[in-house]
């Protein structure tokens, strides 16, 4: 390989780290603002995945929401498949994370090529600028325990 | 340019690394200064880790992840900040939220971290007010009690000022 393309290909591959896994790779034509999906979760009920860690999940997580497991690692996006493999491709999906900063989320981007890629085509994420404590918690949209919600649920340590 | 392909790659980078540049932080002071939960986990090396033991000590707590970019790029500061101020009194503690030891073990080795760490879970995180995204630090000064919070990814010198005033005290 001559040492020109040799940089070129480096370069490639460090600017691809750089954004394959953020969750702004997900175009905002996809995205609900978290102050419209507390509206709407008021009436319409669709299936919120949680696609985060554990320790965020069960400290708080939006009522109704399942924890599926990071779906930036392999255990997760298996999860993630497992658990849509009976369900219609037209029914509304919310993705959620909330870890880190949006631009940083390793989580969403993966969730939502997943179900893209398997035929989903009512797939939103929840757009959550810096983390699940300051957009939605701190914002007084509802939250509850996991205790409360899924006891027993696989996925707790 | 003879090369554009590789003049937009830099492109990219450049962006990249503007949309990862450390950020402020949000620093909400504790203003009555509350005391630190007290705890006592197994570090990943399998010592005791309790927080009491520290007491008389500046301490630097930080949640953190292995999966958690802006944690990851915050590690190094820390390390040269125990480094530092570690003989002044300084000692930094990181409570993974990891799901497991593994790869926070694989982390420490790889980033050559010179403070212990331990795991931490949920129930440890609602003590502290609920760590509903990471990176989550704390300040706690000699007595025990936490004297600034930062939430978000935190700029080396905020952390650097504070701690270097902390340990005059």
């Amino acid at each position: 390989m001559k040492p020109k393309t040799a940089l070129l290909v480096v370069l490639l591959s460090i600017a691809s780290l750089s954004f394959v896994q953020s969750a702004s790779t997900v175009d905002a034509v996809h995205s609900v603002e978290p102050a419209d999906l507390a509206k709407q979760l008021k009436t319409a009920k669709p299936l919120v995945f949680m696609v985060g860690p554990h320790t965020l999940y069960a400290q708080a997580h939006i009522p109704g929401a399942e924890f599926i497991g990071m779906t930036s690692q392999d255990e997760g996006r298996k999860s993630l498949q497992d658990r849509v493999r009976k369900v219609p491709k037209t029914q509304a999906i919310v993705l959620y994370c909330g870890c880190c900063p949006w631009d940083r989320c390793p989580n969403i981007a993966p969730a939502f090529n997943e179900l893209t890629t398997l035929g989903y085509k009512n797939v939103r994420v929840l757009h959550i600028a810096q983390n699940f404590g300051i957009d939605w918690m701190a914002k007084g949209f509802p939250v509850q325990k996991e205790a409360a919600a899924v006891a027993g649920k696989p996925g707790g340590k | 340019m003879k090369y554009p392909a590789a003049g937009l790659i830099l492109l990219s980078i450049v962006i990249a690394a503007l949309g990862c540049k450390p950020r402020a932080g949000n620093r909400l002071s504790t203003g009555h200064h509350s005391s630190a939960p007290e705890f006592s986990l197994p570090d990943i090396n399998g010592q005791k880790l309790d927080l009491a033991s520290f007491r008389g000590r500046i301490v630097l707590l930080d949640f953190w992840a292995t999966w958690c970019a802006p944690c990851r790029t915050e590690i190094p500061h820390f390390v040269d900040l125990q480094n530092k101020y570690g003989p002044q009194g300084l000692q930094i503690i990181g409570i993974s939220l990891d799901d497991s030891a593994k790869p926070v073990q694989k982390f420490y080795a790889e980033q050559k971290m010179n403070y212990p760490v331990a795991v931490g879970d949920d129930k440890l995180a609602e003590a502290y007010g609920g760590v509903l995204g990471l990176p989550v630090a704390f300040l706690i000064d000699r007595d025990g009690r936490i004297i600034a919070k930062h939430t978000g990814e935190t700029e080396a010198a905020i952390f650097e000022k504070e701690v270097s005033e902390a340990v005059k005290q």
